[in-house]
């Protein structure tokens, strides 16, 4: 996983609360067998209307998607933060996350900044302003920055610091390589092997 | 300081620890199978990685597998791609593979104890919630997803917090004709499908030491449909008896007995939550609804909403009457079944289909239903047929198949019809489980036997009256 420490980027406003796994990514998209390539499954559902905000030529290369509370409530499905992942999204702010998707998002590198939704409206009328404005996410400092605005958002501790160190559950794990390695020149020798 | 079983088998497999941090926990044996996996192996690509220890991994091909026509071509292509898939990963990473076809192929959690890959005191992880079932052999083995498949894949290890332990106590001796299916949903409908929530059960008590190796994996098996983490049995004589000679079994088999004599809950350990539950009190028992708690004794009738206290449960009641199309009053027996399945991780071994056969011997099926015979294994078609219980089966007027998950679950070609009803040997009654909008009664294999003759909800010993009529 890449180091995570500041991000800044083409932020788009999400204006629903309660945007669900199954709108984020439909259940059809589940069978498939690859863990990437999921982009064109992101909202599939709303990108045929020409008025969903990632439509707008503005929003394009948008990396940050400001969203209304409660996101990414809904089914446990990994997908959700693969299809983020694989169409661009660096970050999501809201003012609530689903607890699912939020530790989903942590192993997928997707920064969760939680702030106050007067934050989120606040910057949803600078976008509307502004469109196209980028945003600044420093995960060093807990901040979000757009032209004049400066708040402060929350992450969970243990998250941050694997994302700043660019850590994923795997590679925290392989920095016991040595002791799993030890551990296995004392397994007893009757435990069965496969082949 | 005194443990349960649980928690001896966990320190046994704690490979770091530290303040504040989960436990890194070693993994002896990583079972894989073709939905689950695809993406973990992907991932370990995308960072190239590679599998740490092939050796502890075993991959069969189970959920998507039809189970007739197994020499053609799989005729789904989403089924197919995710086999295909399975064989090219486990050829590029150097996992081994028991393929359709193979000798070995069969349901992941039929296949792992009859080759002796299952032993007391092991760590066992599969992308499966039904992987509770080798808890059977005091193994603490339990379900993950995709992301912790291919953690294990990379590091052989996971990352977890403690779980909390359960006693199941379950007094007394089971009354003749009443099985481990039958315990089972009993105890899941008295704790509830949330009972087993973060807890390792440890089913104990003369009942359950009583068990053969096969029944007591029924048990474990359903422990995940009363929301547990993981089931588990004190390996004993039985236990030991039924690996002595598998494939995978020590060879330095008294080395390996000494070691798990000890695994056994110390006397004065405490568990974080007990139950108990009276086995000479039980009597065959189905379920009516459309979750594994919503069950009843096969004699009772069907309840209605009002006879639940919580307002919750007198919804979900409600709800699930209107799914199973049943009206409050009707004597379980009077319902008429449209197909029986016999099969599963739950029910599809061995001991099951002959308990089945010997119902089915010298009966038929009655020409309004539809009976499958899946067995959970090529090596348990194969024994059967060596027994010459397919002859019964097809005597009988029942499907003989190939291995695999079949009916248990809507992801091949086996599947009930909308509004279709089953009498089904599997562990999940859910809304569309066996097909979308099909209907499931679960039943022990005596049960599914006795109602595919008598064509509504029957067991065994209700032939016999039909027989005296």
């Amino acid at each position: 996983m890449e180091k995570f420490t500041t991000h800044t980027g083409v932020a788009a406003p999400l204006r629903h609360s309660n945007v669900d796994t199954d709108q984020i990514i439909p259940a059809e998209y589940l069978k498939r067998i690859t863990r990437t390539g999921y982009e064109d499954a992101l909202f599939s559902a709303w990108r045929d209307d020409p008025e969903f905000v990632l439509n707008d030529p503005a929003y394009a290369s948008a990396t940050v998607l400001v969203a209304g509370p409660d996101f990414g409530t809904g089914s446990s499905r990994e997908h959700a933060v693969w299809a983020l992942n694989d169409y661009g999204f660096k970050v999501v702010v809201s003012a609530r996350f689903a607890d699912i998707f939020r530790g989903n998002a942590g192993k997928g590198g997707l920064v969760t900044a939680e702030v106050d939704h007067a934050v989120v409206e606040k910057i949803w009328e600078y976008l509307d302003a502004e469109p196209g404005t980028e945003v600044t996410v420093d995960l060093q400092e807990k901040k979000i920055r757009v032209g004049d605005i400066e708040a402060d958002f929350v992450i969970d501790d243990y998250v941050r610091w694997r994302l700043l160190e660019g850590l994923d559950d795997i590679g925290i794990t392989m920095q016991s390589d040595a002791l799993i390695g030890e551990f296995e020149q004392h397994r007893p020798a009757f435990k069965p092997t496969t082949v | 300081m005194s443990k349960t079983m649980a928690e001896k088998v966990w320190e046994d497999h704690v490979v770091r620890r530290a303040p504040g941090e989960p436990d890194l926990l070693y993994i002896d044996l990583h079972l894989i199978h073709e939905v689950t996996s695809p993406q973990a192996f992907d991932g370990l690509r995308a960072t190239g990685r590679g599998v740490r220890r092939p050796d502890l991994t075993l991959a069969t091909e189970d959920h998507n597998v039809p189970t007739i026509d197994i020499d053609k071509p799989i005729a789904d292509p989403i089924s197919r791609a995710q086999v295909e898939a399975l064989r090219i990963n486990c050829a590029e990473f150097g996992v081994p593979i028991r393929p359709l076809g193979d000798a070995e192929q069969g349901i992941v959690h039929v296949v792992g104890p009859q080759l002796g890959l299952t032993q007391p005191g092991m760590t066992v992880v599969c992308g499966d919630s039904h992987t509770s079932t080798h808890g059977a052999f005091g193994a603490l083995a339990f379900g993950i997803g995709t992301s912790e498949v291919e953690h294990v894949l990379a590091t052989q290890t996971l990352p977890l917090k403690p779980f909390k332990t359960m006693a199941v106590n379950v007094a007394g001796e089971l009354p003749a004709g009443v099985t481990a299916k039958d315990l089972i949903l009993a105890i899941i409908a008295k704790i509830g499908t949330g009972g087993g929530q973060g807890h390792v059960l440890e089913y104990r008590g003369p009942a359950i030491e009583k068990l053969s190796m096969e029944q007591r994996m029924t048990i474990c098996n359903m422990s995940i449909e009363a929301g547990a983490r993981a089931g588990m049995i004190a390996p004993d004589e039985t236990t030991f008896e039924y690996l002595r000679g598998k494939q995978h079994a020590p060879a330095d088999f008294e080395a390996a007995v000494a070691y798990w004599r000890t695994l056994v809950t110390d006397p004065d350990a405490t568990f974080d939550t007990e139950v108990t539950i009276d086995a000479a009190s039980l009597t065959p028992f189905v379920t009516w609804g459309t979750n594994p708690g919503q069950g009843l004794p096969l004699g009772a009738a069907v309840p209605a909403p009002e006879d639940f206290e919580a307002p919750t449960d007198q919804a979900a009641a409600r709800k699930a009457l209107e799914y199973m199309g049943l009206t409050p009053g009707t004597p379980l027996k009077d319902i008429a079944i449209d197909t029986v399945f016999l099969g599963s991780c739950t029910n599809g071994r061995i001991e099951d289909l002959r308990a089945a056969a010997d119902v089915l011997r010298g009966r038929s099926v009655a020409d309004s239903v539809t009976m499958l015979v899946v067995p959970g294994s090529v090596r348990v078609r194969l024994q059967a047929q060596a027994e010459g219980l397919d002859a019964v089966f097809t005597a009988a007027g029942a499907q003989w198949r190939n291995a695999g998950c079949s009916m248990c679950l809507a992801m091949n070609p086996d599947k009930l019809r909308p509004q279709e009803r089953s009498a089904s040997t599997s562990n999940r009654n859910f809304e569309g489980r066996q097909g979308p909008g099909g209907r499931t009664h679960l039943v022990s294999p005596e049960v599914a036997a006795a109602t595919a003759v008598a064509g509504h909800l029957a067991a065994p010993s209700d032939l016999n009256e039909l027989v005296e009529v």
